[in-house]
């Protein structure tokens, strides 16, 4: 065991080192629930890897290299950054306001050049570096003061507007949800969780007639009741749940899912993986994935948990809640528990936005993982790194 | 640190409760899953189902309709036509082009298949034209390189082999209409076709089979991915008429455009080897459709050929009903076959005088003489001491006034009149005088053609109820029999009245007196016996008849006499019975006798030449 006391005590690893302290089981189980992505996607396709696994098993490649490099990073260096990264994104935001150009009805994308980027999903990890740090530096009492909470209120209020004016719903919801689970491990008190929620439930009417767009509405009326509305905005929800529902309980099997193949199953290489993958591998399939989630998630849990520093704890839980916001938001959407909002199913739906934001924060993760020994002080911002 | 050992504790707190509230939730989608994907799986799969397949139905090709000697009559043929898939043409106007080298397309056929091009979705077939002849068939099959999304479909169109000769007894096929919907999905198939009238509408049933099925896979857009399964329909069930199809066609175009009608049947089946109406129309433009100005022209033309006269034609029998009157007279006993009754042209009733068609009268004769001579005053006399009742019942015996129940839609009753009908009907009571015109056949007493050869049949074959039918074989719910061959039940006429009345019937047209005598069939073997009729359609006045009646020829079409025959042969062994009626057509002895004489001779050589090649029937494919 390392002492507690000083800089000297600080574990130091070189590359090799922290490579072999990497935490290969999670690569390991990461890998794997990409493969069950390539898969779906190759089978999405009609058994072919053209055009989504090909392109889906190259971004995961280089993304999986990426992960390692941030996950060899110092933790220390991604605290001095996490403002910095985070300012860099809300300019990018910004900018999509000004200079973005509309795809898909919605402006989310900038372009640099050969590629698009899309900051309100670099703003999930984004958020969580800046939160993650602002906490660290603050003492228990310090996160019981009302106005200690005023400025990351503030860092996630200004994003989240920007990116519910683009519009879009589900990154609002995931970004708000992330920033008050890191708000609720820092330990802001039970009692202003419940004050918020009672002004959230006030403020819900005013916020259908001002900020939802129509289409936003529609989709939550369509979500209360789907069966009105069968060619329209229901027929997503209903085609989804019948794919599911005649999966049973062991599939169609590979490639003969009949909704997926036939295209009734509309978006089934993105946001509708989850159906095809229920459909074609049944109950059985749906709880593998499921439960390959769970594995990560825990890992993801214990990992923070077992950080000597508070600013790795938080990353770790701001990602773990992040993933997992994805995840349930995805699956409890195409069983038609709550309404379409567009969030991917992560690692599995093609897509390398999502796919690239994930790792990133896996990247992270990992290396809170590696960097779990190192002592950060309160007052300390990684400044000597 | 021990303010972070703090921190840490409560950062552990309050990350195994967001672990906690996860784990929830996530088991909150591990039992919805189980509850779509087990509990309500069944519900799904059927949606499923119900999403991807879909049920076509496959049309039965309707069964052929053939002759008695199994030659086809009515038989299904191959429509070509020539189709376009606009996704695989892909340049649509291009391709038309090319292909109108080969059939050529007006700018209006053009406009419309563009226009369906524009409306459908890619993959569904636009007829571009139907009915091709085998040279574009072929030209467009050679040409198939070039014509990238053209392909040649096949259906089927009913085709009738003799259309005007045959329409009446065949009938006609055409779409279904609203009300004939009975639930039966064939029916409402787009382009499926049902019989309308004649043998088509009778044995509709039988003729159309059931439909088959085909499951097939479609995607979200409707597009057939594979055939799933496949269950073949029953094709409609072959019916064998009784007709002779070398016989009606000879007798239609014996017939020509006159309205006339001619029945002939089997004396002892009943089977009915011809039934021409005519003039006729051509049910092959029906199936087609009709134009307007065809179908206005067939309804208003004056000779009806929409109308089956053998059927539904109504007529005053004339001298045709004679033989029945004598034996209703010979039944009641108020006269022998040797009474005689003096004929001096005319007698007189009250004030009426009624004439006979002899000016100058017969002299006296007996009722084989009176047949003969077929003499008015004769059966006026026979008709007033038998009375209208005892002439309606034997008129009955012998089919008149009821229908018979060929198998064809539309069959008329024919009218046996007496006091209580004249009451109900007019509303004045009978008179004797009516009786005495019923005794020749005239005044209220209508008939059909049908009915007047079932009554020579009768005649003829000794007194037997023969019924008349149209096919081999019985088609009934069980299945499909041929009829028993067992003679009719007697008509208990005695045979000694038969006979005298029938040695009336040779005479009519073998003694040199007799009515039809110029129309004899001289080879011995063939030759036949009958009963001529003329049927005023005027009435003649007293002044017309002082001054000398009008000759046929100088009246106007529509008020010339009727002409009647009937007749029967051999007359030594009878087999066939025959009634002709031409409408307007003058005289029975001038016009109808020689159209039966020839007839029957036509009907006796077909029938020895078959009877011949028996039994290796000819199949005529």
């Amino acid at each position: 065991m390392y002492s507690h006391d000083g800089l000297l005590s600080q574990p130091k690893f070189s590359i090799g080192q922290k490579l072999l302290h990497l935490h290969w089981l999670y690569v390991i189980l990461l890998t794997i629930t990409a493969s069950i992505g390539f898969a779906m996607l190759y089978s999405a396709a009609g058994g072919d890897f053209d055009p989504w696994a090909s392109r889906q098993m190259m971004r995961f490649g280089i993304g999986v290299l990426g992960m390692i490099v941030v996950a060899i990073t110092d933790i220390r260096v991604w605290l001095r950054y996490a403002y910095g990264f985070y300012f860099i994104v809300l300019a990018l935001l910004v900018a999509v306001e000004v200079a973005g150009f509309v795809g898909m009805g919605a402006q989310r994308w900038i372009s640099f050049g050969i590629f698009n980027v899309q900051p309100s999903e670099l703003m999930k990890v984004a958020m969580v570096l800046a939160l993650a740090r602002y906490f660290h530096g603050g003492s228990i009492e310090d996160v019981g003061r009302i106005f200690y909470l005023v400025p990351p209120l503030v860092m996630v209020v200004v994003p989240a507007v920007l990116i519910i004016r683009q519009p879009d719903l589900g990154t609002t919801l995931m970004l708000v949800l992330a920033s008050v689970a890191i708000f609720f491990a820092a330990g802001v008190r039970m009692w202003k969780f419940m004050l918020a929620g009672a002004v959230g439930l006030i403020s819900a009417p005013v916020a259908w007639f001002t900020i939802l767009r129509d289409y936003q509405k529609q989709r939550i009326l369509t979500f209360i009741n789907p069966e009105t509305d069968t060619l329209g905005s229901g027929y997503h929800i209903i085609q989804s749940k019948i794919a599911l529902g005649s999966g049973g309980m062991f599939g169609k099997g590979f490639m003969q899912g009949t909704q997926s193949h036939l295209n009734f199953l509309p978006e089934k290489q993105t946001d509708f993986i989850f159906t095809m993958l229920a459909e074609e591998f049944g109950l059985v399939g749906g709880l593998t994935l499921i439960a390959l989630y769970v594995l990560l998630l825990a890992y993801g849990f214990i990992i923070a948990m077992s950080s000597r520093n508070h600013f790795g704890r938080l990353v770790g839980i701001g990602v773990t809640v992040t993933f997992f916001l994805y995840i349930f938001i995805n699956i409890a959407m195409v069983m038609g528990l709550i309404p379409v909002v567009g969030v991917p199913l992560p690692l599995v739906s093609y897509g390398g936005t999502a796919m690239l934001t994930l790792l990133f924060g896996f990247g992270l993760l990992l290396s809170v993982h590696i960097h779990r020994d190192i002592t950060i002080g309160r007052r300390d911002s990684g400044d000597e790194f | 640190m021990h303010r972070d050992s703090e921190r840490h504790k409560l950062f552990t707190r309050r990350a195994l409760m967001l672990a906690g509230g996860k784990t929830v939730l996530l088991s909150v989608l591990a039992g919805r899953m189980y509850y779509l994907q087990v509990v309500e799986s069944e519900r799904y799969v059927t949606l499923a189902d119900e999403n991807r397949i879909n049920l076509r139905l496959l049309p039965p090709p309707r069964g052929r309709i053939v002759d008695r000697h199994a030659r086809p009559m009515a038989d299904n043929q191959q429509n070509y036509r020539v189709v376009i898939i606009p996704e695989q043409a892909q340049d649509v106007e291009r391709t038309l082009d090319r292909l109108s080298l080969i059939v050529s397309l007006s700018p209006g056929e053009r406009r419309r298949i563009l226009r369906e091009v524009k409306r459908k979705r890619a993959f569904v077939p636009i007829t571009v034209r139907e009915n091709l002849d085998w040279r574009e068939v072929a030209r467009i099959e050679v040409n198939t390189p070039d014509l990238p999304g053209v392909l040649i479909d096949v259906g089927q169109s009913r085709n009738y082999k003799s259309g005007p000769e045959t329409a009446h007894v065949l009938g006609y096929v055409a779409s279904v209409s609203e009300k004939e919907l009975t639930g039966d999905p064939l029916l409402e198939l787009p382009g499926f076709r049902i019989g309308k009238a004649g043998v088509e509408k009778v044995y509709d049933l039988a003729l159309r089979g059931s439909g088959g099925s085909s499951q097939v896979e479609v995607n979200a857009l409707g597009r057939v991915i594979r055939e799933l399964n496949r269950q073949e329909g029953q094709p409609g069930t072959e019916v064998r008429l009784t007709i002779d199809r070398d016989l009606q066609n000879y007798i239609a175009n014996y017939l020509g455009n006159e309205s006339a009608s001619v029945v002939v049947m089997d004396v002892h089946s009943g089977e009915v080897l011809a039934l021409v109406s005519s003039p006729s129309f051509d049910p092959n433009s029906f199936n087609k459709g009709l134009s307007q100005a065809e179908w206005e022209s067939l309804i208003s033309n004056p000779r009806a050929p929409l109308t089956n006269k053998s059927i539904a034609g109504q007529y005053a029998p004339g001298s045709t009903f004679k033989p029945a009157v004598a034996l209703a007279a010979l039944d009641k006993g108020v006269i022998t076959p040797e009474t005689k009754v003096h004929c001096g042209g005319s007698t007189k009733l009250g004030n009426t005088e009624f004439h006979c068609w002899k000016k100058g009268g017969h002299g006296p004769l007996d009722l084989r003489g009176a047949i003969e001579h077929s003499c008015d005053v004769y059966f006026y006399e026979v008709a007033r001491r038998t009375g209208i009742d005892r002439i309606g019942a034997m008129a009955r015996r012998f089919g008149f006034g009821d229908q018979l129940g060929l198998d064809l839609p539309g069959e008329k009753s024919g009218l046996v009149p007496d006091n209580k009908w004249k009451m109900g009907a007019i509303g004045s009571p009978w008179q004797l005088g009516e009786t005495l015109i019923a005794g020749i056949g005239q005044g209220y007493i209508l008939t059909t053609p049908l009915q007047l050869a079932v009554m020579t049949a009768r005649l003829a074959n000794g007194g037997r109820a023969v019924k008349p039918r149209l096919t081999t074989d019985q088609f009934s719910p069980e299945g499909v029999q041929p009829y028993p061959t067992d003679e009719a039940e007697s008509l208990g006429l005695p045979p000694d009245h038969l006979s005298i009345v029938l040695k009336g019937m040779e005479d009519v047209v073998n003694a040199p007196t007799g009515t039809a005598y110029r129309s004899r069939i001289k080879e011995p073997e063939w030759r036949m016996a009958g009963k001529t009729g003329t049927v005023q359609v005027r009435r003649i006045s007293k002044a017309e008849r002082e001054t000398g009646v009008l000759k046929n020829k100088d009246l106007p079409w529509e008020e010339r006499d009727h002409a009647l025959f009937v007749g029967y042969a051999p007359f030594d062994k009878p087999r066939f019975a025959i009634s002709v009626v031409v409408e307007h057509g003058g005289g029975g002895s001038s016009t109808a006798a020689p159209i039966a004489r020839d007839i029957l001779r036509e009907t006796q050589r077909l029938a020895a030449k078959h009877d011949v090649s028996n039994p290796v029937e000819e199949q005529e494919i």
